[in-house]
Parts: structure tokens; C-alpha cells; sequence
């Protein structure tokens, strides 16, 4: 299958610490990766590197192009887009012009870029909450926001971070199926996610991460059949998942 | 003091507060989107005035070729600065930008400003060619320093005003001018009377005004630009550049300083260093609007331009003295209630 997007050998450094050491990944068009691992495994230093936050050494290639010396605007303009893990919404503006910035990239251009109505399909909340300020949405709303503002930009790669933190179970749930439904649109997806058990059951495949170094991967199948990832993730989300964690 | 003084002070302070209402709603803006204080706003306005006064005396004034070379250094710096993803398309844009737009504007003013173009046309070509001047400043001195602390960019705007003020006296001379008004009208309205050209300064305010609010809260780019200043990496990760939205903050400023100093030409003399003065009096607006809001940013211009025009009255040679006075309680009050300032974003 051809490779929509591939890094090679990614390195991040803080000063003298790397929090990222030769980490290699690749995306195909329409499928869904998880990137797994501990708090602190690097996995959001990773996505921010990928996404260009961050400065970082290695290839980063998308579609054949060479992005890893151009800034976050031009990867956003090649398709690239990244949900934060603290989703950086315009919290002192209305979640309908949060989603129209969405497609900024498409100025001048609209009927190119999402369109509102779609958007309000997929997340009917925020069709009732369109005239609030994102500032003032609930958690679980909040990141139905982010994902319709980023699939506003009509990304040919989706990176997301952490879309479960902080949410009910139930909105994980809906974020995954989201998430899910992204395949069919031909979008790839990375999923940087703690919550192994949810990030497998939608992924094709998927990497873990410890230590800043990809230390296993392969399809979600074998992952969670895998009794490494068993014993290391999947058993302590198990009694994660415990009643008190959902904030919504 | 009688009622009829303090109307006429208060008329001259409501009119010299609506030119510091458009500098502090400048420097405002300016800081949310880029975090830079815009020292050198004041040059705008002095370049504004100096430019249109050259026009009236039927020269060609000094801010063309500083324009042409503002342009060209402005050019060098985009050409590094997206060295990584330069296409012919984008080649094409930056040169677009930065050597045939100013050298359309240099070629207009070499074509009429001899011939002594009329008052609005020499108003036209001055915001033509002082507009663009925002933009490659920010390209210059600022857009290299993105990362930099708000203090490291406070030292280069310092840098930039030192170096406008310095071009400024190489190109227009040390003698001050002045430029006919916009309208000679003089209508009574009980024991004063108001004058046209205070009526246009007030109208004009009060259009960039409603200009900048339909902006903002109407187009596409407006809302990008308050995006920026909301949330700087989301706003990135919308694809919204901090060079585009820094160029276009910039090139608004420019054009909000050049049409001041049109409108203040008229009540007195500019020299190539008055615009700093005037500029130091929007941004104790600006402050008193906490450098956020642009409403209290304006109220807060209008409250200046009436404290400086009772203070020349009482205490004439005490009057920038007491303007500046003026800040500090606004600080300390400031500073008493409100939560700790966020230097960085």
C-alpha cells in the first residue's frame, strides 16, 4: 500500500534530554494508527514534532513531499492536522466562528473546506451550542469542537492527542466511533492515546512507546493479544476505567 | 475656569483624544496578535503628516525611497524566512508584495507629486505609501524574532523608532510643516463653534471604528487575527501564519498612524520627531486599557486627550508632566486587582 505519510528516524531533544531517540512510523490512506505508552513515553512530544511545534531531527515525508524543515502553517496547508491534547480552541469566541477558522486554509476558496452543516451533522450539539463561546463548553463538548474544527480544514492526515483524556466513557465512545468513520472518508489517522484498550479496538495498527523509542508494534490485533501489552497497558487501564475517572 | 472654557477645553480634549483613540486601538491590536509594543507608531503618524506636506508643496516626499527600500530589505527577509518552501508561486507572491507594489506607489508619486496633486489625492498616496511600510517593518526587525520574550521584542521596537525617527530627520529635515485643513467650515453651536476639520477628525475615529469592528466581527481574516491573539498556537494549527497575521496587524497600524497624521497636520506643526509624543499619549490609553481592550483603550484616549487639554490650560508648562502622571494610579490599580499579568502568552 502506498505511504501517505512516513517519518523516519525522529528525534526530539529538550536541551541535553531526548524525549523522542530514532522513533520511525508510517500512515496509509484510510487507516487508523495508535501510537500507545505510559505517561512521559513521548508520545505527545512525537505528534507535536510531527505537526512541526516542535523542532526535531529526522525525515518527515507526506504524499512524497519532505516536510521537516517547513512550518506548522505550510504541513496544515499540505493536509497535516493536529488535535492537541489541549485542544487550543478561540475560547472567547463562538464554537461557529471557532469552526469556520477551521477552514481558514480554504479562504477565498469555501466550497472546498468543510461546510458547517456537515459538521452540525456529525456533533448536533454543536449546532445548538453555536452561538457560546468555546470557552464555556463542557469537556466532552469542547472536544467534539476541536475534531469538527480541525475536519473543517479537510485534513488527509488526522493527528490526534490524548482525545479521551478527561471525558465519560460514554463520550470516548463517541470521539472513537468519530474517529472510526474517518476511514471511510479516506483519512488517516494517527491516535496518540493512554486509553489502549479504546485506541485498539479502532485502530488498524498500532506502536508502543516507552522510553522515547518505539518498543513494539503491529496490527491492533496481535497488539492486544499481545501479552506484553496485556500486562503493561491493557491491565492497568482495566482498573483505570474505574467509575471515578469520567469527567465529561 | 468658567462653563464656557471648560466647553472649549473639553472640545479640544475630545478632539486631540480621538487621535490617541486610534493610536491606543492600534497599539492594541498590534500587541494581542504580535506581543509587540509598537514604539514607533508615532513615526506612522509623523510620516503620515510629513508625507502629506511634502505633497502640498508640490514635492516628492523622502518616505518614497525609504518605501522602495523598506520594500527591497522587506523582500530579502521574506525570501529567508520561507527558504524552505519557496515555489514560483510563492517567489511571485513576496516579489508582488515587496518590489512592485511599492514600485507602483513610487511611481504614482514621482508622476504627481510635482504637479501638486489635490488634497485628496496627496491624502491617498500618503496612506498608499506609509501602509505598506507596517508590513515590511514586520518583516524586517519583528518576524525573525517570533520566539523572542515580549521585552526582547519591547528593545526592538525602541530599535525600529530610534532608526524611523533618525531616517525621518535625513528625509524630511529638521523644519517642522503643516498642511491645509480638510475642511474650512466653522459651525456655531451655542458660545463655541466647532470646527470642520475637528468634525472629520471625529467622524474618521469613529469610522475606523465601526471599520475595525465589522472587521473583527464580520470577515474571515479579521477573525483570524483575533484568533491569533486568543490562542497563538491554535491559531497555527488553523493554518494561520503569525508572519501573515503580524504583516497584516503591522500594515493596519501603519494605516491608522498615516491617516492620524493627516488628520493632526492641520492643528499643528510635525516635525520628523512629534509622532513619538503623540504616540507615548495613545499608549498611556493603551495601558489604561489593560493593552486588551480596545473600548477601554478608547475611553480611556478620550479621558487623556481631555486631562492634557486642562492641564495646558492650568498648568501649561506642566501639561506632559500631568498626562503621564496620570498612569501611574491607573497601574497601581491595575496591578492591585487584577490577577497576576501574564507577561508571556
Amino acid at each position: 500500500m502506498s505511504r501517505l505519510f512516513e517519518a523516519q528516524d525522529v528525534t526530539v531533544a529538550y536541551g541535553k534530554i531526548e524525549a523522542v531517540r530514532g522513533v520511525s512510523l508510517a500512515v496509509e490512506p484510510g487507516r487508523v494508527v495508535t501510537v500507545l505508552g505510559a505517561n512521559g513515553a513521548g508520545k505527545t512530544t512525537l505528534l507535536n514534532a510531527l505537526m512541526g511545534v516542535l523542532p526535531a531531527r529526522g525525515a518527515i515525508r507526506f504524499d512524497g513531499r519532505d516536510l521537516a524543515r517547513l512550518p506548522v502553517e505550510e504541513r496544515v496547508a499540505a493536509g497535516l492536522s493536529l488535535i492537541p491534547e489541549r485542544r487550543e480552541l478561540f475560547a472567547t469566541m463562538s464554537v461557529e466562528d471557532n469552526l469556520r477558522l477551521g477552514a481558514f486554509r480554504f479562504r477565498g476558496r469555501p466550497q472546498e473546506g468543510g461546510s458547517l452543516e456537515a459538521m452540525f451533522a456529525l456533533f448536533p450539539r454543536l449546532k445548538e451550542r453555536r452561538r457560546q463561546l468555546a470557552g464555556t463548553l463542557s469537556g466532552g463538548e469542547r472536544q467534539m469542537l476541536a475534531m469538527a474544527r480541525a475536519l473543517m480544514g479537510r485534513p488527509r492526515l488526522l493527528m490526534l492527542d490524548e482525545p479521551s483524556l478527561g471525558l465519560a466513557p460514554l463520550i470516548v465512545a463517541e470521539v472513537m466511533r468519530t474517529v472510526a468513520d474517518l476511514r471511510g472518508q479516506g483519512v488517516a489517522v494517527l491516535l496518540v492515546e493512554q486509553n489502549a484498550r479504546a485506541a485498539l479496538q479502532v485502530a488498524d495498527y498500532g506502536y508502543v512507546m516507552d522510553g522515547g523509542s518505539v518498543v513494539l508494534e503491529g496490527e491492533s490485533r496481535a497488539l492486544q493479544a499481545d501479552k506484553r501489552v496485556v500486562e503493561t497497558y491493557l491491565g492497568v487501564l482495566a482498573a483505570d476505567t474505574e467509575p471515578a475517572r469520567g469527567v465529561g | 475656569m468658567d462653563a464656557t472654557i471648560l466647553m472649549l477645553l473639553l472640545q479640544d480634549g475630545v478632539v486631540n483624544g480621538a487621535i490617541y483613540a486610534l493610536i491606543a486601538l492600534s497599539l492594541v491590536l498590534v500587541f494581542t496578535v504580535t506581543r509587540v509594543i509598537l514604539i514607533p507608531q508615532g513615526e506612522f503618524v509623523a510620516f503620515g503628516a510629513l508625507t502629506l506636506a511634502a505633497f502640498e508643496a508640490g514635492t516628492v516626499p523622502g518616505t518614497v525611497p525609504l518605501l522602495l527600500a523598506l520594500g527591497a530589505a522587506a523582500c530579502a527577509a521574506d525570501l529567508v524566512e520561507a527558504r524552505h518552501a519557496l515555489d514560483a508561486r510563492r517567489i511571485l507572491r513576496i516579489a508582488l508584495r515587496d518590489l512592485v507594489l511599492p514600485g507602483a506607489v513610487a511611481a504614482l508619486a514621482y508622476a504627481l507629486g510635482p504637479g501638486k496633486p489635490t488634497l485628496a489625492l496627496g491624502i491617498a498616496l500618503t496612506l498608499a505609501i506609509v501602509t505598506p511600510m507596517g508590513a515590511y517593518l514586520h518583516s524586517i526587525a519583528f518576524r525573525p524574532l517570533e520566539k523572542a520574550s515580549v521585552l526582547v521584542l519591547l528593545v526592538a521596537a525602541v530599535g525600529v523608532h530610534l532608526a524611523l525617527t533618525g531616517l525621518g530627520l535625513v528625509f524630511f529635515g529638521a523644519e517642522g510643516s503643516r498642511t491645509p485643513p480638510l475642511s474650512d467650515a466653522m459651525l456655531p453651536a451655542g458660545p463655541l463653534s466647532v470646527s470642520g476639520q475637528s468634525l472629520w477628525m471625529i467622524g474618521l475615529t469613529l469610522a475606523i471604528i465601526v471599520a475595525l469592528w465589522a472587521f473583527f466581527g464580520l470577515t474571515l481574516l479579521g477573525k483570524a487575527l483575533m484568533a491569533t491573539a486568543v490562542n497563538r498556537l491554535g491559531a497555527r494549527l488553523m493554518g494561520i501564519g503569525p508572519g501573515m497575521a503580524g504583516r497584516l496587524s503591522f500594515s493596519v497600524a501603519a494605516f491608522i498612524g498615516a491617516l492620524s497624521g493627516v488628520l493632526v497636520a492641520p492643528l499643528t506643526t510635525i516635525y520628523y520627531d512629534t509622532g513619538f509624543l503623540i504616540g507615548l499619549k495613545g499608549f498611556v490609553a493603551a495601558i489604561i486599557g489593560g493593552l486588551a481592550s480596545y473600548p477601554a483603550a478608547a475611553a480611556a484616549a478620550v479621558l487623556v486627550g481631555i486631562i492634557e487639554s486642562v492641564a495646558a490650560f492650568e498648568a501649561s508648562a506642566f501639561k506632559e508632566v500631568i498626562v503621564f502622571m496620570a498612569i501611574i494610579p491607573v497601574l497601581l490599580w491595575r496591578s492591585a486587582r487584577a490577577d497576576p499579568v501574564e507577561d508571556e502568552e
